[in-house]
Parts: C-alpha cells; structure tokens; sequence
C-alpha cells in the first residue's frame, strides 16, 4: 500500500500524538540526569522531579514578603492584558475589515495605508509606546493592538471581498440597505473568520506581551521569567513556560469550540 | 407601451465593445430565452437589465419607470451557483426576502410570524419543506437553485431574471427544474429574462428566443465590434406558430 493512503486507526492515532511529547520527555530527563551526574549543582537542566517541586511551590505557597502566590498573579495580570488586547484587536479589525471590504470608498482611501502599516515592525514601536502612554498596562496592551490588528484588518478585509458578489447582488434585489447587507450578508460569514483570526494572531500577541513585559513591568509572566533569569532559575523558568504554553493552548481549544458550536453552516457540506 | 423596453443599448470596457444597438421590447408576462456562443455577451445583457452595470450608451426602463442606476427590487435574479445565502437555513433565506427590506434586517413579532407563514407556503410550492431547518450546503444542486428561484419570488419582483440557472444541474434534475419553472409561472404570469447556452432549453421554456452574435467583425482587431440581438424567434408552440396562423384565404 502507498505510504499516502495509510491511514492510522483511532488507537494508533492518539499514540502517534502522544509520541513526540513523550520523546521530548525522555530526552530530556536523559540529558539533566547526565549533567547532574557530572556536577550535582547544575542550573541548566534542572531534574523532572525538582521542576514538579518547583511547580508545586510555585502554585500553592505564598510570597513571604507579599502574602500572595505570585504565579496566580501574574497568570491574572497577563491574561488581562492579553485578553484586552486581542478583544480590542478584534473589535477594530472587525469594524475596519468590513468597511474595507464593503465600501470602495474606505478601500480606496486606507487599504494602501492599511498594507504599509502592517510592515511597521511593532517591536520597533516598543520605545515610542513607552514614552507616549507611559510604563503602566497601556502601552502593553497598545503594542498588542498594534502588533495584530493591521494583519487582522488586511485578512478580515480580503475574506469580506471574497464573499461572491452574486451574493451581494442578490441581497440587493431582495431589497436590502447597505446596513442591511453588512449586518445579515457579510458580518455572520466574516465571524468564523475573525474567531480563525484571532487564534492565529494569539501566537505574536503572546509574543508582544512577553516582550513588553520583559522590558518594564513589575507583574506579569514574562516579567517574572525575565527576572529570574538572573539567578538562572531553570526549574522557574520552564514552570512558566509551560504554564504559558498551556493556558495558549486552551485559549486556543476554547476559540475553536466556540467557532463549532456558533456556526454550524460552517460544517453544513461536510 | 412595451413592459420592458431596451434602447439602443451599447457597452464597451475601454475600447472593447461587448455589445451594441441593443433594442427590444418585452410585454408583461413574456418568458424571453437569450442564447449566443461564449463571450457573446449575453450576460452582459442580463447584468445590463440588472442594472449591476450602466450602460455606455442607450437606457433599459421598466414600466416606463427611469433606469435604474443600481440592482433594487424590481429585478429578482437567480444565478448558476451562490445566489443563497449559505449562513441562513432554507427557511431564513426565503424569510429574508421580508426581513432584508427593513432597517436592520430582522424581522419581530408579528410581521416575523407572517414571513414565517409566507415562507412556508413557499418552502411547499418549491418542494423543501422538509429541509426547512438546513442549511444550503447540505441541499442538492436541484434543491438549491429552487430554494433560490423561491428566494427570489418571496421579494415579488417585477422581473425575473435568470443567469444560466440550471447550468450546473444533471440532465434529468435539469427537466424537473424546468417543470417546476414551467409551474411557477403559470402561477405568477411574470416576466422572464433567460439566459442559457441550452438552444433547446431556450426553446422548450421560452416565448421568444434571442440570439446574441457578432453581426459585423474585424480581422485585425476581433474586439472592435460588439454582438447584437440577431435574431429573434417566436418561440412560442414548440417555435412553429404557423401551425396556428389561420390564413387568410380570402374565400367566401
């Protein structure tokens, strides 16, 4: 049988998945067990066992000096950055996509402007947003906005031409407004995609919020990694990072449940 | 005064001309076929009478009404694919031919009530009531195109206007579709614009039958001359209304 046609059974499908995770496991508790061997004081690949104990800690017990787990805190700090961010994000690419898309005379007067915007490296913009809206949440949240939005904005609005024009002509003929078409005809087909979107761009909101916090914060997950770096606290280090990776995923799960359930015309053809 | 009168219509994209010194006069009620090769602009003509185009020259009225600078709800259209709406079940596209004429779109209470009764009788005039809760996709290509030629008629235009709209059908759904068709407007007695590359389509559904082609041409410049109306049929009794001419014979 051609290696394309084989396909794996329910079973062996999971087992596949679950494979190059449990490879990256062992392979790392081969490589820690083999420097810790060498020299029992090793920072670098700190053992499975000591990262759980660390996780532990870091979960349950509270900071000495403040009285509060500071993992929870920054979990809350940052995902409220991120959240407010993405939602704005989503707000404007939404409301800006669909006059591109609709209106030739929005397109032609911001689609250009739209494109070279997009190419501004917002990391670049970093310093400008700190001077500008201060060292506090807003520039955070301002560098997620404008890391996202221009590229959600150019997707959103290239999704709303793509709707067949023999559906807005139609919509027409059935009498319907502008209003009408934008609020019955293009925004229900464009929501799926703004959902599509937003996981997509959850990647560099990630991205810009850990190097925002990084920067200037003094709560925050990525403010946190950063500043125990310092003391090259690995077991610190990959709890957050894993921690961070998870709470993405399920962001991530959440947005596509939400885009099954919401919209199933979606799947009506399949 | 005709129902549907075209004058001298002429439609060029740059210095290509598609098509020119279009005339014609529809009454009320005709069923018109419109056949010519590809790229012969017959659809030109059809997007013409939707008024998604202008015209360069010349002007299409309606009842004697003015041209219509864009589509409205004079002019119902079916088009080969996409013409519903595939975000809306069967029965809420049928019920946006209501709901989309007002402000924002949606329809409450008892004006809802009343689409919802309305849809219904149509959803059984055109065969889907038992999909009402579908969505288009998981329709037949039949199926859907009745769903749109429904959709259209909910919105009570004054003409139909039908682009290749069983093109993409199976031979045999193709003749129930134009059972149905046939049916339909029996019903409704409404004007028909037609378009099809289907000669006996055209004929077998259509009052008149008008051919597009290219009446003059260039060898050096194919695009300098645009088609034309060349000819038009009565198509009428299988297209042989002699049959049914009682001559005059003078005798007495």
């Amino acid at each position: 049988m051609r290696l394309i046609n084989r396909i794996p059974s329910r079973r062996s499908g999971i087992m596949l998945a679950a494979l190059p995770f449990i490879a990256v496991m062992i392979a790392y508790a081969i490589s820690s067990d083999i420097r810790l061997t060498a020299n029992p004081n090793d920072k670098l690949l700190p053992a499975p066992a000591t990262i759980l104990d660390t996780a532990i800690r870091l979960f349950t017990e509270a900071d000495r000096r403040s009285g509060d787990i500071l993992l929870w805190q920054d979990t809350w700090a940052s995902l409220q950055r991120l959240l407010l961010g993405v939602g704005i994000s989503a707000a404007i690419s939404l409301l800006a996509g669909m006059a591109i898309g609709l209106l030739p005379l929005v397109r032609s007067g911001f689609s250009s402007f739209v494109s070279v915007v997009s190419m501004v490296p917002p990391l670049a913009l970093l310093p400008i947003l700190f001077i500008v809206f201060g060292l506090g949440e807003l520039s955070k949240v301002v560098l997620i906005i404008v890391g996202i939005t221009p590229f959600m904005i150019r997707d959103l609005s290239q999704r709303v031409l793509d709707i067949p024009t023999e559906q807005l002509i139609k919509a027409q003929t059935i009498g319907a407004s502008s209003l009408v078409i934008a609020l019955r005809v293009t925004l229900p087909q464009i929501l799926p995609r703004l959902i599509a979107n937003v996981r997509l761009s959850l990647g560099s909101a990630w991205l810009f919020l850990i190097a925002a916090e990084a920067v200037a914060s003094d709560v925050g997950l990525g403010y946190r990694i950063f500043l125990v770096r310092r003391y090259l606290a690995m077991d610190i280090i990959l709890t957050y990072v894993i921690w961070i990776t998870l709470l993405a995923f399920l962001i991530d799960w959440a947005l596509k449940t939400l885009s099954r359930r919401a919209f199933p015309w979606l799947e009506a053809g399949l | 005064m005709s129902f549907v009168s075209v004058r001298n219509i002429w439609q060029a994209y740059g210095d290509r001309s598609i098509i020119e010194r279009v005339n014609v006069e529809v009454d009320q009620g005709e069923f018109i076929s419109i056949v010519g090769a590809s790229g012969c602009g017959k659809s030109t003509f059809l997007r013409l009478l939707l008024a998604q185009e202008r015209p360069t020259r010349g002007e299409i009225s309606i009842d004697g009404g003015p041209p219509a600078v864009e589509p409205n709800v004079e002019r119902g259209v079916v088009f080969q694919r996409y013409s519903v709406f595939p975000h809306l079940t069967v029965r809420d596209n049928l019920m946006a031919g209501t709901a989309f004429k007002t402000r924002f779109g949606f329809l409450r209470g008892a004006a809802r009530r009343q689409a919802m009764q309305d849809a219904d009788e149509m959803l059984v005039r055109i065969g889907l009531n038992h999909v009402a809760d579908q969505y288009p996709a998981s329709l037949s290509g039949g199926m859907q195109q009745r769903l749109a030629i429904g959709q259209a008629m909910t919105a009570k235009p004054r003409v139909l206007l039908l682009d290749e709209p069983f093109g993409a059908l199976d031979p045999g759904t193709r003749l129930q579709m134009h059972a149905f068709l046939m049916e339909l407007r029996a019903l409704t007695n409404m004007t028909v614009f037609m378009v099809t590359h289907d000669l006996e389509e055209g004929f077998k559904l259509g009052d008149r039958v008008l051919v597009f082609d290219k009446p003059r041409w260039d060898p050096h410049d194919p695009g300098l001359f645009g088609a034309t109306i060349t000819y038009d049929f009565d198509a009428r009794n299988g297209g042989i209304p002699h049959q049914i001419q009682t001559e005059d014979t003078h005798v007495s």
